[in-house]
């Protein structure tokens, strides 16, 4: 196994999470390209394996987990096209680092979703805690409760749209991509952001350092009437467009463009 | 990291041992040091007073069962001086106790006079409030000091990484708001100004059991509410004096509340029901004791929230 080992070969496991003999369980009921599996009893690693084999090996397409019990981690670096759906909530770094997989969430999630995600589409239904989609760099991630704190720390790309409202610094160090907050906003909206567009549809409590009112484009309404029709979100309201004021880094002409080529 | 976890009943008396025992053991991965309770029974007409005679880190040499006995005595001794009945003493462990009292004086000179001995500490000290806390996961702490069976109609409790202090008993949560009865904090974060307000509370007159920044938070709102705020107020006011970053979790003989800095740096996850409301670091909490589908959120910044049972 691989959990830290020192000279002597002794595992660190003062939280008793460690799976050294962690197998696929190979509990699902496959349907041709569909599978649906209860993960009442699973650990995470069981869960996570379990969707692995289904995808990689099994050639399904298209898996439902039931009970997934907010554990931490499931459905993480997941990098193909496939459907899945949770019948329930999801812990902390749900669906971190995937490319490709279409989720749905029919309950909430705890910190961090969607971290580092580079393609595809989340939908959770519920809320979302802090940190969600923090480095994002490619995708939608629809939330149709509210945000917690800092969601989009360090965007790179992708679409982060909520229904609902988000919590302090959300878009802190933003460097591309957009959010779209149908309700308000915490303090601090945008602090340090690099680039990007941040658009609010309710108040906002204050604005971070370098983000200011952004120039409305009719680009800007069609990307966020297309947004809305595509995942069935009814008639969007009126916004503010939120950018970065280029103050606060050293940019340059050309800076902008290298970057965005390298990001 | 540390984990904390809050539930309160709106009807009456549950098993809120057995729940709060559910909900720490699924976030034993957030602190594997120790495991403490808050648990409030129906209020009695004697004082209930939770004591250790020994921490874990007192050394186990050839004295210390002899040192354990004599303190015990020490102890009995000193209370009867002070005219407090034992109506009850139950030993929980070689070194935790738990006693009953027919007494009507000042609470204050019980706790001075107890923690005057050398290696006791008094852990609670009211008419409702039981503070249980020692090493190990939920599971062996419940099991060490049968909770399983714990009927009252709230509680808080903590699981410990230990960043701050010792892994002792001193250091681990919930921490009894010295001489205030039955007001109990837990804390997940760091206080930046810790010495500066121990100074002054200790200026005060309150003494502090450990060096953890956590027992700040009890001592301060204590000292809010006894000029005559109101726990909410106490609360609100706290964002303001106390520096870092928290969550942190308070109760009192009929009220729970629930404070996160200006940052949200900390997590807290909540449900609200009709005749519950649970919180907890992470949702994982909540669903070890709810098993069916349930809408959660997390308070944002700067929040203060107070519940009554």
């Amino acid at each position: 196994m691989d959990a830290i080992t020192g000279e002597n070969q002794i595992v660190y496991d003062a939280r008793g999470l460690v799976e050294p003999d962690c197998e696929v369980p190979k509990v699902s009921k496959i349907d041709g390209e569909k599978a649906t599996f209860d993960a009442l009893d699973l650990t995470t690693r069981q869960i996570n394996l379990e969707l692995r084999w289904l995808i990689n090996e099994e050639g399904v397409t298209d898996v439902t987990v039931q009970n997934p019990g907010a554990k931490h981690s499931l459905a993480v670096g997941l990098l193909t096209r496939c459907k899945i759906t949770f019948e329930g909530s999801l812990g902390y770094f749900g669906c971190g680092i995937i490319d490709g997989p279409e989720v749905h969430i029919k309950g909430r999630v705890g910190w961090s979703a969607c971290e580092n995600m580079m393609s595809g589409t989340v939908v959770v239904e519920g809320n979302a805690g802090s940190l969600t989609g923090a480095a994002m760099r490619g995708g939608d991630l629809i939330v149709k409760g509210r945000l917690g704190a800092r969601s989009g720390i360090d965007q790179k790309g992708g679409l982060i749209l909520t229904m609902g409202s988000v919590g302090a610094n959300t878009g802190f160090m933003m460097q591309r991509g957009r959010q779209v907050i149908v309700g308000d906003a915490g303090h601090g909206l945008g602090d340090s952001m690099y680039d990007g567009i941040i658009y609010v549809g309710g108040t906002v409590r204050s604005l971070g350092v370098d983000c200011v009112p952004g120039e409305w484009m009719d680009s800007d309404a069609e990307f966020i009437d297309r947004k809305f029709r595509i995942y069935d979100l009814g008639t969007p309201p009126t916004f503010q467009k939120f950018v970065c004021g280029k103050k606060l880094h050293n940019y340059d002409n050309l800076e902008a463009s290298e970057r965005k080529l390298v990001l | 990291m540390c984990g904390i976890a809050g539930i309160i009943y709106k009807d009456g008396e549950h098993n809120i041992g057995q729940d709060m025992t559910r909900m720490l053991q699924s976030m034993k991965h957030r602190g594997p040091d120790s495991t403490g309770y808050a648990l409030y029974a129906k209020p009695t007409e004697h004082v209930v007073m939770r004591y250790t005679v020994a921490n874990t880190t007192t050394p186990r040499d050839y004295e210390f069962q002899g040192r354990l006995k004599r303190n015990r005595a020490e102890v009995e001794s000193r209370l009867a001086r002070l005219d407090a009945k034992i109506v009850s003493n139950e030993k929980e462990t070689d070194y935790a106790f738990r006693v009953t009292l027919d007494y009507s004086g000042d609470l204050k000179q019980i706790a001075d006079q107890i923690e005057d001995i050398p290696d006791c500490e008094v852990l609670s000290l009211g008419h409702s409030l039981e503070i249980i806390k020692d090493l190990g996961d939920a599971e062996t702490v419940c099991a060490q000091y049968h909770l399983d069976t714990f009927s009252g109609t709230h509680a808080i409790g903590h699981v410990r990484m230990a960043t701050e202090s010792d892994v002792d008993i001193s250091g681990a949560h919930p921490y009894w708001a010295y001489p205030f009865s039955d007001i109990a904090v837990v804390h997940n974060g760091q206080l930046t100004n810790y010495f500066q307000w121990r100074r002054r509370l200790e200026r005060s007159g309150h003494r502090f059991n450990s060096e953890c920044d956590s027992e700040i938070i009890a001592v301060y709102l204590a000292e809010k509410m006894s000029e005559g705020m109101s726990l909410e107020d106490a609360m609100r006011l706290s964002l303001d004096e106390l520096d870092g970053v928290f969550t942190y979790l308070c109760v009192t003989a009929d009220a729970l509340g629930m404070a996160k800095d200006e940052m949200a740096a900390k997590p807290l996850v909540l449900f609200e029901g009709e005749n519950m409301i649970v919180m907890a670091s992470e949702e994982m909490a909540i669903r070890a004791i709810i098993d069916h589908e349930i809408d959660t959120y997390d308070p944002y910044e700067g929040e203060v929230m107070v519940w009554t049972r």
